[in-house]
């Protein structure tokens, strides 16, 4: 067995070990109804999440070793090790205090997080002469660090919101609530329908031109949007439903867009369906479990996550990327949207740590904001990446 | 109204005190300035000392001051530049639009590609969002803040911190949010309990049986540090408006060429003796465990690679040609910029297959075997204009566009002035007449337009050279900026992830005790600290007084 094949199956290993952890934290719920102070679930739960840790770095430094550069230069390695910071984000936390329940939040967003980036190419890819640099792994890891701490803070300000937001009463908090864990399934989606569409290698290609240039684009699932003026090639495939806008930048917009309707067509299905059978809103089904977490400490374990991360995503978000970008083109600062959207997250951070310094910002407010910091961060990810064309644009 | 207010301990307090700096009593007839009144707990934020901007509020000055102390302007300058900043990734700006694009016109371009809200996104002036004088002055205000807000607070607090007495008023400790009442304790207790806090690097002040252990008191200036660094950023970002500190030229180099560096005055020249583009090569053997990705997306390129020789110009007499004295030799790769005496060269651009010269021969028209009866060769870069063959022929280079297409009318022009298309109008001449013949001749053109010349020209050979584009800078406010991220970064941390830990204990005249504590970050970490110092004793562990689980409920 070579090198990749090792990494690969390594991280699918970690990947189950999380899930099983998962179920073990999942466990502490009836430990606590018990009485049972130190849970036993939840000291199996950690264990399995260190190793499952530990059989992730298997994966990066093989994949490391394979490819010559540190697995961060595109979609697929960045996120998986975005998930792989947050699992180690959530291993301090717990070390500090002993919070089995945010192993039952911190990992599958981990999870969606890393089967979401598995559904991006994943093949070894060679550098581009602007990443061939040691600033690409320290840089890149740095911010992805940073970025995993600050997701922390997004997990136990959500674990806030569903344990506070009354679920009895008709709110806009409420809706907003219920909607980003709509969103979540709506990744989940994602995961399962890529997954279902690759296992039948489903395949139809399109001809289509923008700004004049003819192009050929792969579509791995049917085509609900066409390309622009997109030409269907393949024969005895479902036909297009429409046309993606022409306002779509990029020769492969229409397949990401209909990869997004993709997306939410089939986590609206999962989402309906789990409500059918839970018979309530997701966020009321969860709220019980959360009775006996003290919001206080969720509070400040949420501010204290912002505290830690903003540090490192300064470190590595803007000044490690200012060092870089000066060596590679001369200016450490360009106004490029993803460097635009690193300033915008940085922006947004400060603000809530000075909003913290007032009376009425802790609590929900504060928690919406660390929801809404991660919406900017994956923003930053996944839509500056892939809609907004410019020079980080990798996946 | 000026007046100091003398405390019932004797701590005589600045104007505008809302807690005692000494004893900490709530000074009556300032609670509203921190919001205490009808509150169980005391804000502590600023441990209740005077600020300026909370005190005087008459003059315009003082008014200026107040605005910009706040914390709540201060974030809404943030949030107002985060949401300009974001406004200017709607559409690329201005530098970034595609080389490729049909029209790179900005007034154009925009509402070409996007429409109305592209043309709405120019006509605001966002496609040059980052340099606009108001996203300027937002920023320039946000340093302002930066400056009175931590001013504002600094030195009193300072004031207080350095004034503060381990005997604390009943009325301040009991509004703390970490609070007990013991009734009755023995000497060897607090013994114990104050071992127990040296050994957690807590520092310990004594005053007639009252303890304050304090830890982390530094990390309280973590803010201000930070804020500093913040400053020198954007002093430093005004020092890289001037030319003294800042330069960006940028210049094409020829292989083979020798050229002078723009904005030396003359001193250095650069040689360009070769530039390389290189790509992964699946069948390479180091290249091979990127097949399955060189497979889907075609050619990758491995590297961008300029091989140059910098010159000093020596000229030991004003304005005669200069003595070129080579001072480095080095390829620039990207990533690997080429540093000399200040300055940097950057890889930043390149143009493959340019042509340096075509050479041409004259044949009879109706010759089938096109049997040359002469050639000649025209430099592309500096043509001649008038070639005098030895058998007489005379040719006249008429007009040449460089870089060639058919404009939107149908007429012959140049797109660039590089020698990418070269065409050409030559006047032939045959020998000992006076009239000339017209052919246009290009790549894959060669058109006779009356139809009657009796002599045809053809290419028969051509040379060709890549060109480097190198950004040529020297940026001398980068160690402002490594000054100001180095401050920024410690004062960040410092007060991140250090907390300042305080823990009151005052013995009442009865022999009891009373115990408070403060933190501004980490109460659960102070409360671990709590519980373990009073193992053993019969000391009330401090209650949680925090409103935030009753404040949520309503």
């Amino acid at each position: 067995m070579d090198l990749q094949n090792i990494s690969s199956m390594a991280l699918y290993i970690a990947f189950i070990l999380y899930l099983i952890a998962t179920f073990f934290f999942g466990a502490t719920i009836r430990d606590k109804r018990k009485k049972h102070k130190k849970g036993i679930a939840g000291k199996i739960g950690i264990t399995i999440t260190v190793i499952g840790f530990l059989a992730q770095l298997v994966y990066f430094i093989t994949r490391w070793i394979a490819s010559g550069h540190a697995p961060v230069s595109n979609m697929f390695e960045f996120l998986t090790f975005l998930g792989m910071s947050l699992v180690l984000g959530f291993i301090i936390i717990y070390a500090y205090y002993k919070l089995s329940f945010l192993g039952l939040f911190a990992l599958p967003i981990a999870m969606i997080i890393i089967a979401y980036g598995s559904m991006f190419s994943k093949e070894l890819a060679p550098l581009v002469p602007s990443l061939q640099s040691h600033w690409l792994y320290i840089h890149v890891t740095t911010v992805g660090l940073g970025q995993g701490i600050l997701g922390i803070s997004f997990v136990v300000g959500l674990m806030y919101l569903i344990k506070e937001v009354d679920q009895s009463v008709k709110s806009k908090s409420r809706v907003w609530l219920e909607s980003i864990l709509y969103l979540l399934f709506v990744f989940i989606g994602f995961v399962v329908i890529t997954t279902t569409f690759n296992i039948s290698n489903y395949n139809v290609t399109f001809e289509h031109s923008t700004d004049s240039q003819i192009y050929t684009t792969e579509y791995h699932l049917p085509a609900i949007a066409a390309p622009n003026e997109g030409m269907l090639l393949t024969e005895g495939v479902m036909e297009p439903w429409f046309e993606t806008p022409a306002w779509f930048q990029g020769s492969d917009s229409g397949r990401k867009f209909n990869t997004v309707i993709w997306s939410v067509i089939t986590g609206s299905i999962i989402y309906l369906i789990t409500r059918l059978i839970i018979r309530k809103r997701v966020g009321a089904a969860i709220q019980p479990l959360l009775k006996n977490i003290k919001s206080d400490l969720l509070d400040e374990i949420e501010y204290r996550s912002v505290a830690i991360g903003f540090p490192v995503f300064t470190l590595g978000g803007l000044i490690f990327a200012s060092i870089w970008a000066e060596a590679a083109w001369g200016r450490f600062w360009g106004w490029d949207p993803k460097e635009v959207w690193a300033l915008v997250t940085w922006f947004f951070y400060a603000a809530y740590l000075h909003l913290r310094l007032s009376r009425g910002w802790h609590g929900k407010k504060s928690a919406w904001l660390a929801v809404i910091g991660f919406g900017i961060i994956m923003f930053n990810l996944i839509v500056v990446n892939l809609v907004i064309a410019g020079l980080h644009s990798y996946a | 109204m000026m007046s100091k207010v003398k405390c019932e301990c004797g701590h005589v307090n600045p104007f505008g005190t809302v807690l005692c700096e000494s004893c900490g009593k709530p000074v009556a007839g300032n609670q509203h300035i921190d919001g205490n009144e009808g509150k169980k707990l005391l804000n502590m934020r600023y441990e209740g000392t005077a600020r300026r901007s909370q005190t005087y509020t008459k003059s315009f000055v003082d008014r200026i001051w107040s605005f910009f102390s706040s914390v709540k302007v201060g974030v809404w300058l943030i949030i107002l530049a985060l949401i300009a900043s974001m406004l200017g990734t709607i559409f690329p700006q201005q530098m970034y639009i595609p080389p490729d694009a049909p029209n790179r016109n900005p007034a154009v371009f925009y509402e070409e590609q996007y429409g109305i809200l592209g043309l709405i996104f120019y006509q605001l002036g966002f496609h040059n969002l980052y340099s606009s004088w108001w996203y300027m002055i937002l920023i320039a205000l946000i340093g302002v803040s930066l400056v009175i807000c931590s001013l504002d607070r600094f030195v009193p607090l300072f004031k207080a911190l350095r004034n503060q007495k381990p005997k604390k008023h009943k009325s301040f400790l009991s509004r703390q949010r970490l609070y007990s009442e013991t009734e009755k304790v023995t000497d060897s207790e607090v013994e114990s309990v104050k071992n127990k806090l040296r050994q957690r690097c807590y520092k310990i002040a004594e005053e007639n049986g009252h303890i304050l252990a304090e830890k982390g008191r530094f990390s309280r200036w973590g803010p201000y540090v930070n804020h500093i660094g913040l400053i020198i950023i954007l002093l430093a970002a005004i020092l890289r408006f001037t030319p003294i500190f800042y330069m960006d030229e940028y210049v094409w180099v020829r292989e083979g060429e020798t050229t002078v560096l723009p904005g030396t005055d003359g001193e250095y020249y650069i040689k360009n003796k070769d530039f390389i583009l290189e790509t992964y090569d699946e069948n390479d053997e180091s290249d091979e465990r990127f097949k399955e990705a060189l497979e889907q997306v075609g050619t990758v390129v491995s590297n961008y690679q300029s091989d140059v020789i910098i010159y000093k110009a020596a000229r030991p007499i004003p304005g005669a040609e200069p003595k070129l004295e080579p001072i480095a030799e080095e390829s620039i790769q990207m990533n690997q910029p080429l540093e000399f005496e200040g300055y940097k060269l950057f890889q930043s651009g390149y143009q493959l297959n340019e042509f340096s010269s075509m050479t041409f021969k004259i044949y009879k028209t109706n010759d089938s075997k096109e049997e040359e009866l002469g050639a000649f060769t025209v430099d592309l870069m500096e043509p001649e204009s008038e070639f005098i063959l030895d058998n007489g022929f005379r040719i006249v280079l008429d007009k040449y566009y460089p870089d060639y297409y058919l404009d939107d009318n149908g007429v012959p022009a140049s797109e660039t002035n590089f020698p990418r298309n070269p065409a050409f109008v030559l006047l032939v001449y045959p020998p000992e007449s006076d009239t000339a013949e017209v052919s246009f001749l290009g790549i894959g053109k060669n058109i006779d337009p009356t139809e009657e010349n009796e002599y045809k020209l053809g290419i028969i050979d051509f040379e060709m050279h890549d060109v480097s584009g190198l950004a040529f800078r020297y940026d001398r406010s980068l160690p402002f900026f490594g000054l100001g991220a180095a401050i920024f970064m410690v004062g960040v941390i410092q007060g991140m992830y250090w907390q300042h830990r305080r823990i009151w204990i005052n013995r009442t005249k009865d022999g009891g005790l009373l115990m408070a504590a403060h933190t501004n970050k980490n109460w659960f970490g102070i409360k671990k600290d709590i519980e373990t110092v009073l193992e053993n004793t019969d000391i009330k562990m401090v209650v949680d007084q925090q409103e935030l689980d009753e404040k949520e409920k309503h």
